[in-house]
């Protein structure tokens, strides 16, 4: 099967697991991180970057990446929205390619976190701030 | 062996010995009257490659006041050091003497006085006589233009960029990248780029729909026989600083992930030397040269700094080349062996007075302004005060348009964008057209009269002191402070976002701003496609016109803590 760069995204977007009560954002995020890694210990990467814009050009719509080689699967979170999660990718066995990259919703400045689950079953982490401004004025 | 850092430091105290790095010693000259074009151009070649960078000329084809910022504040890590340094502190950070040429064109002290004996700055004929003057002594220096090149005079809004095209092609120019090129939209920058007899770069630019890159991130020039890559960077924050809807097909970034691709990428196809051509602002690229390895030197853009010496960070040099054709920068390098051995550096400062024009670029300028003449020369009042806009707070020439739109649109409180651009009008002088324009031009001109409430104008103020105050530069978007007519407020610029802004009070009536009460606010600028109104400079010249003469109190209604 060819896929196109289109169908990916797709297919990512499809994947997107729609979890999570809005509790509280801080409950909500470390729920969310105990029911991805059932507990373990997270360590901040290497092993997982994530790619995201220091400043959203459209709060509405914020392009995200992960690469995390090797990777079973990775887990983005958006920890300042009212529903953090925002989507688990799943590799299979012969992927090619442990990436994925989606565009995501922004209420407000926040930390995007990736997590990533290893194969040998430990989990690794990185975040990066995200900044929604109302913007102007530059120049 | 002397290590590269060692030969870059010996240098820089060379150069400094010989008057060959920074803006030389001419303040001994002038007292003797005889400052002459061919010692601002004294430069002993050094090397085998020489650049020449200017940038953020804002359109100003003709000579121009242009006063610097007395308010330049840097927070975190780059407090008190250049760029972030004005007047006093300049002149004995970099050895000035106060009074002299150097200190007239670098610095905003005795600006009105030191005026009258040193006269205009810039004017892109007398720029056009430094570029031959250069190319005379080394035939391959390469020509490179850092953007804000299109936008900022009436003839260039009247001609959507093209008699600035036109004269930049003439110049020479052999590269550019981009920001507010970009206000045109997207298809006049389409059209402009096809004729253009040179790339315009920028590794930042993607297509949105598919995040796919959508320009040349480098070129490539092969000159006194090394082999150099010059990377483009346009401003990372188009879209969230200016309006998104005229260029939608394209987002933007610092992407500094790929711009260590690029660099490994030239680097692996046998680039000598590494050149970055950027529109990031000073401190974001101060920063990005400390995380992306391997490039040589930063010429950097945006935020007009004019610093006369060359910034080091790790192995890479930064350049700034000021604004408004003020300046341009000669930096001549020794490439050997793939390495940048050392360098020599001038910031050429044009005052027009002294360097003589170019009979041919003079001639041009004049073709392009011809259509327009009375229109440009029509005086529309008188000023008794200095009208300036560049710091981080309001300028005068901000205080006269806020006054504008408060008068003429019947608001509450005015807003003024903090954009670092516009000349200055000297006090005595007629006030014409083009000084408005050269104040306020911009294809999304519309003086709009609308309510916010307290709160909201609070979230304003906030949110624009971050893009400004954030302690991390890669959260900065470069322009200045909101200037606002009307309302007072303190500021705390060491404050994290959200408590930097406080005693906020409606100057009319000396009233607490009442977070849950609308008011009546003009403003202009907005990066909102909807916004409505007379274009800003309508509204400035009507105001003009009524009150004859423009006399300006000092401001005093921003208090600024934590500097």
């Amino acid at each position: 099967m060819i896929l196109t760069r289109r169908n990916a995204l797709v297919l990512a977007l499809g994947s997107v697991a729609a979890a999570a009560i809005p509790v509280s954002a801080f409950a909500a995020v470390d729920e969310a991180v105990a029911a991805f890694t059932g507990g373990a210990e997270v360590v901040v990467g290497p092993g997982v970057t994530l790619t995201a814009p220091e400043i959203a050009e459209n709060g509405n719509t914020v392009p995200v990446g992960v690469d995390a080689p090797g990777a079973v699967s990775i887990m983005i979170l958006a920890a300042g929205n009212p529903t953090p999660a925002v989507a688990t990718f799943i590799f299979g066995e012969l992927a090619g390619a442990h990436m994925a990259s989606t565009r995501i919703r922004l209420s407000k400045t926040q930390d995007v976190i990736a997590i990533a689950k290893m194969p040998d079953g430990s989990f690794v982490r990185a975040s990066s701030e995200v900044k929604v401004t109302i913007g102007g004025c530059g120049g | 062996m002397i290590s590269r850092r060692e030969f870059l430091q010996a240098s820089v105290a060379a150069s400094a010995l010989y008057g060959a790095s920074g803006v030389g010693n001419w303040s001994r000259l002038a007292a003797q009257q005889v400052l002459t074009q061919d010692q601002l151009l004294q430069f002993d070649a050094f090397g085998n490659v020489t650049l020449i960078h200017i940038t953020d000329i804002h359109a100003q084809l003709k000579p121009i006041w242009f006063r610097e910022p007395d308010t330049n504040i840097g927070v975190g890590d780059v407090r008190g050091i250049p760029p972030h340094i004005t007047g006093k502190d300049f002149i004995k950070e970099f050895n000035l003497t106060p009074g002299s040429p150097e200190a007239y064109a670098l610095t905003y002290e005795d600006f009105t006085a030191l005026g009258k004996t040193y006269g205009k700055m810039g004017g892109m004929d007398r720029v056009a006589t430094v570029v031959k003057s250069i190319r005379a002594d080394r035939p391959e220096a390469i020509i490179l233009d850092g953007g804000d090149t299109w936008h900022g005079s009436m003839t260039s809004l009247l001609t959507k960029g093209q008699d600035v095209v036109n004269v930049m092609n003439k110049l020479g120019v052999e590269a550019m990248t981009s920001h507010w090129e970009w206000t045109l939209g997207t298809e006049r920058v389409k059209e402009i780029v096809e004729s253009l007899p040179f790339p315009f770069l920028g590794q930042n630019i993607f297509d949105k729909e598919w995040d796919e890159p959508a320009f040349d991130p480098y070129t490539w020039f092969e000159r006194g026989g090394a082999k150099i890559a010059v990377i483009g960077q346009a401003f990372p924050y188009m879209p969230i600083a200016n309006p998104g809807w005229m260029f939608p097909e394209y987002s933007f970034g610092i992407r500094d992930e790929r711009m260590q691709e690029m660099v490994d990428e030239v680097r692996a196809a046998g680039a000598d030397l590494v050149v970055v051509l950027s529109h990031n602002g000073f401190d974001v690229d101060r920063k990005m040269a400390g995380r992306v390895q391997g490039i040589d030197v930063i010429l950097t853009g945006h935020t007009h700094d004019a610093i006369p010496e060359p910034v080091l960070v790790g192995q890479t040099i930064l350049i700034a080349s000021g604004s408004h054709g003020k300046y341009v920068s000669r930096v001549d390098l020794d490439v050997r062996d793939g390495k940048m051995m050392g360098f020599r550096h001038k910031l050429i400062p044009i005052f027009s007075d002294v360097i003589t024009p170019d009979p041919e670029m003079a001639q041009l300028i004049d073709a392009e302004r011809a259509p327009f003449k009375d229109q440009l020369e029509e005086v529309i009042g008188k000023t008794e005060s200095l009208l300036y806009r560049r710091g981080n707070f309001n300028g005068t020439w901000d205080d006269l348009i806020c006054d504008a739109m408060l008068s003429e649109r019947d608001a509450e409180i005015a807003m003024s964008p903090g954009v670092r651009w516009g000349a200055s009008v000297m006090p005595g002088d007629n006030i014409t057209r083009e000084d408005i324009h050269n104040a306020t031009s911009m294809t999304y001109p519309a003086c709009y009269r609308t309510e916010m409430t307290g709160e909201f104008l609070n979230v304003i103020l906030e949110d624009v002191a971050d893009n400004l105050f954030n302690v991390d530069p890669y959260y900065q978007q470069g322009g200045d402070m909101v200037r606002v007519g009307g309302l007072g407020y303190s500021i705390d610029v060491s404050k994290p976002i959200g408590s930097r802004i406080s005693n906020m009070t409606h100057l009319k009536t000396g009233a607490a701003i009442d977070p849950a009460r609308n008011y009546v606010v003009a403003g202009w600028a907005s990066v909102n496609e909807t916004a409505e109104g007379p274009p800003i400079w309508d509204v400035v010249e009507a105001h003009i016109r009524k009150i004859g003469t423009v006399k300006l109190e000092p401001n005093t209604s921003v208090t600024v803590t934590g500097a």
